[in-house]
């Protein structure tokens, strides 16, 4: 099996999704002759054609309103958004049409969309390109919204996504394109949507993460097994709608449960995951649930020092992880 | 350093050890309480004459010695460098301190029972209990306070608990039958009601009270009256006083206080009720003592107002609230205990209209206030609804026959119902 990074699966999946159906096609600003401003899209159009591959004007509601009117018709459009805050124009196209389409049609409509988008920080994007956006969608019923931490994942979110009759929002971590690299099976494969992971296990607290955060809580987590404090690690993957039964489970097996998000704290999509928790698991818990999040701020900062103030990494995951053991 | 029995009263040779408060490798300031000794019905709390760190406890709990014998060692740092190995015992209590400390700042997370458990007869834990913790220990009976915690700052976590299922109570089972009194712990928890089918151990005050009675029982040859009084006035003078009297002292007027007054000035006119028979003499006592029983759930102790009958109903009152607050709080010292000549018990509180009370020895009689209660009487052959109080009294037949007795009675059943607000000064 040869080794892929977040990337390059995500292009393979692309690749491979293209190839299966001749409804899938690829939109976007820059993503058929550049082939994307990281390069996911490269080479998609020289095979597709420009039919299947197309650059778009700059309007993310003309990209996403194109998309769900193809996908009406039978086709399975995979939309990029060049970065997860340009979004926010379409929203009203996502929320309001493609969201509610088989609800107001009553069933007589589906909408088969996935919107790909580069999120998160950590590459002195600052402003504009640095942000987590997936709690302004993670209260519209009718979305499903995936965040995938590994290669692997990555391929088989996005390959069920596509396959999925009902709009999915794919959020990549830019920071994870060439940073995480690991053996992604050549084959055409799915990972189910709605699923949490148990990425790591452990008993003595439980991390509760996803998107490049997994990584990043994997390695505190080995920091802290020479202490002798073994942490489980589960990845969401699906944060919306979320896997209750999963969380409901690994929490109650420890009862000391900590979750890590790159978002701003306050009304993250952790907040919602300790609000099951706290309904489901009152007598298993063990400790108070703990997170660990980005500050609340209007965006993260360019200035280095500050960047690294906001965002989360694994020495300022390992502190919190002791905290939580040592409770 | 050695510390050694202290006197803790003018006629007390030797006393018993009812707890330690510290243990082995604690760390003590100079007056720091090191454990609690009783003598007669007093218990009494011996300070630390030093600054330093306990080695040794020479003395069990329950065990009784004679004054200056030495009760515990202490080390005050000033002979630590005789040699090396002796230190070692005294450094491990601060290994177990820095270890502890390791773990909270550096976080080596040695979950390791051993370096808590030196501390065994303090506190395990630190009481405060997860919801998973609450469950597990319910679940499986396990009686909290037996488990070592490691987690912060000594709390029971999961795994602790999760350990102790596993591993059994055997260690702890012998003890939960007869649950340490610790106090740094029972200062929180509530009195433990003892269960059925358990047996409580007799020692301390309890061990004090029971001799004390049989005592009194196997020596006095008690005779027992009771007559009834009619406390309607007293009632009225007291109610009427009542809000601004709490409002300007800042304590309850009570009943009690109206009564013990009247046996006060009773015992005045009757000095042979105010007697002890010592060695086939009857020796009569010149101050008025009166002593009041106090009981705190399951001690009895006898505090004594003395020169009550030069007191005012307001200065006995003031006393009362005194010694009842210090009781409570365990603050009773030995001087409060002493020097009593005649005992005033205030039944009525729990209700009772009739009770028979076994004399404080060497005391001549005991007398007992029933509660007031409001009952139908005949007065200038009409029915009347009048407050009523059962005065009942025991004395030592020795001393004292019904003739006395009966006067001293009526003496104070008039006294009772001579109090009225026009007449009765409380000041």
């Amino acid at each position: 099996m040869p080794k892929l990074s977040y990337l390059e699966a995500i292009q393979q999946g692309l690749d491979q999704a293209m190839e299966k159906d001749d409804d899938v096609f690829v939109l976007g600003e820059d993503v058929g002759k550049k082939g994307g401003v990281f390069g996911v899209t490269l080479g998609l159009q020289q095979k597709y054609g420009e039919a299947r591959v197309l650059d778009t004007p700059l309007a993310e509601s003309n990209i996403v309103g194109t998309s769900i009117g193809a996908a009406m018709l039978g086709k399975r459009p995979v939309a990029e958004i060049q970065f997860a805050e340009y979004i926010l124009p379409a929203t009203n196209q996502i929320m309001s049409e493609a969201a509610k389409m088989r609800y107001r049609s009553n069933n007589d409509f589906y909408c088969p969309i996935t919107i790909r988008s580069p999120f998160g920080g950590g590459i002195h994007g600052a402003l504009y390109h640095s942000q987590s956006v997936e709690s302004i969608f993670a209260n519209t019923p009718g979305l499903t919204i995936v965040i995938p931490s590994t290669p692997y994942d990555a391929k088989g979110l996005l390959l069920a996504s596509i396959e999925s009759n009902d709009p999915v929002l794919y959020f990549e971590h830019k920071k994870a394109y060439r940073l995480l690299k690991e053996e992604v099976p050549e084959s055409y494969y799915t990972v189910p949507i709605g699923q949490a992971d148990v990425k790591r296990e452990g008993d003595d607290i439980t991390v509760f993460t996803y998107g490049l955060c997994v990584n990043y809580c994997i390695q505190a987590a080995d920091m802290l097994s020479e202490d002798g404090i073994n942490v489980e690690v589960v990845d969401l993957r699906t944060v919306y709608p979320l896997d209750k039964q999963t969380i409901i489970e690994r929490a109650k097996l420890t009862g000391k449960v900590l979750l890590v998000t790159e978002d701003n704290l306050e009304g993250s999509v952790m907040s919602e995951v300790a609000a099951i928790i706290a309904e489901n698991c009152l007598f298993d818990l063990d400790a108070p649930v703990m997170r660990l999040a980005g500050p609340d701020v209007p965006a993260m900062q360019f200035a280095p020092t500050l960047e690294d103030e906001f965002m989360i990494n694994p020495d300022k995951i390992k502190i919190k992880m002791r905290e939580l053991a040592e409770f | 350093m050695e510390i050694k029995m202290p006197k803790l009263g003018e006629s007390v040779h030797e006393g018993t050890i009812e707890q330690w408060l510290v243990s082995v490798g604690d760390k003590v300031e100079e007056y720091d309480p090191l454990c609690e000794v009783i003598t007669d019905k007093v218990t009494a709390e011996v300070p630390s004459s030093y600054a330093g760190t306990i080695t040794e406890i020479k003395v069990e709990e329950g065990d009784t010695v004679a004054v200056d014998e030495i009760i515990c060692l202490l080390d005050t740092g000033d002979e630590q460098n005789e040699t090396e190995q002796e230190q070692s015992t005294n450094n491990q209590a601060e290994d177990v301190k820095e270890e502890l400390q390791n773990k909270q700042t550096t976080g080596s997370n040695n979950i390791q029972n051993d370096s808590v458990s030196a501390n065994a007869d303090g506190p395990k834990n630190n009481g405060r209990y997860s919801p998973v913790v609450f469950k597990l220990a319910s679940e499986n009976q396990i009686d909290l306070n037996q488990v070592v915690g490691t987690g912060f700052e000594g709390r029971v976590t999961k795994k602790d608990i999760e350990k102790v299922i596993k591993e059994g109570t055997s260690k702890t089972s012998s003890t939960i039958v007869a649950p340490k009194d610790s106090p740094k712990v029972s200062q929180q928890s509530a009195y433990n009601e003892p269960s059925p089918g358990s047996s409580i151990p007799v020692n301390g005050v309890r061990k004090q009270i029971a001799q004390n009675m049989v005592n009194s029982v196997n020596e006095i040859p008690h005779a027992w009256m009771m007559v009834e009084a009619d406390a309607t006035n007293l009632v009225k003078t007291r109610n009427y006083h009542k809000n601004g009297f709490k409002e300007s002292e800042g304590y309850n007027l009570t009943f009690f206080a109206f009564f013990v007054k009247a046996v006060a000035e009773g015992l005045k006119a009757y000095p042979l009720l105010n007697s002890s028979w010592q060695d086939s003499e009857i020796v009569m006592h010149k101050d008025v003592n009166i002593s009041i029983a106090v009981a705190d759930e399951d001690k009895l102790y006898v505090p004594v107002i003395k020169n009550a009958d030069e007191k005012s109903i307001k200065g006995i009152a003031r006393e009362i609230n005194e010694l009842a607050q210090k009781a409570r709080n365990k603050k009773l010292r030995s001087e409060d205990m002493q020097g009593g000549t005649f005992t005033v018990n205030n039944t009525g509180t729990f209700g009772s209209v009739s009770s028979m009370g076994i004399i404080n020895h060497p005391q001549a009689a005991i007398l007992q206030i029933e509660s007031v209660i409001k009952k139908p009487v005949v007065i200038d052959d009409m029915i009347a609804i009048r407050n009523m109080v059962n005065l009942c009294i025991s004395i030592d037949h020795r001393i004292l026959d019904g003739l006395q007795a009966g006067r001293f009675m009526n003496f104070v059943k008039t006294r009772i119902e001579q109090y009225s607000i026009e007449h009765t000064s409380i000041y």
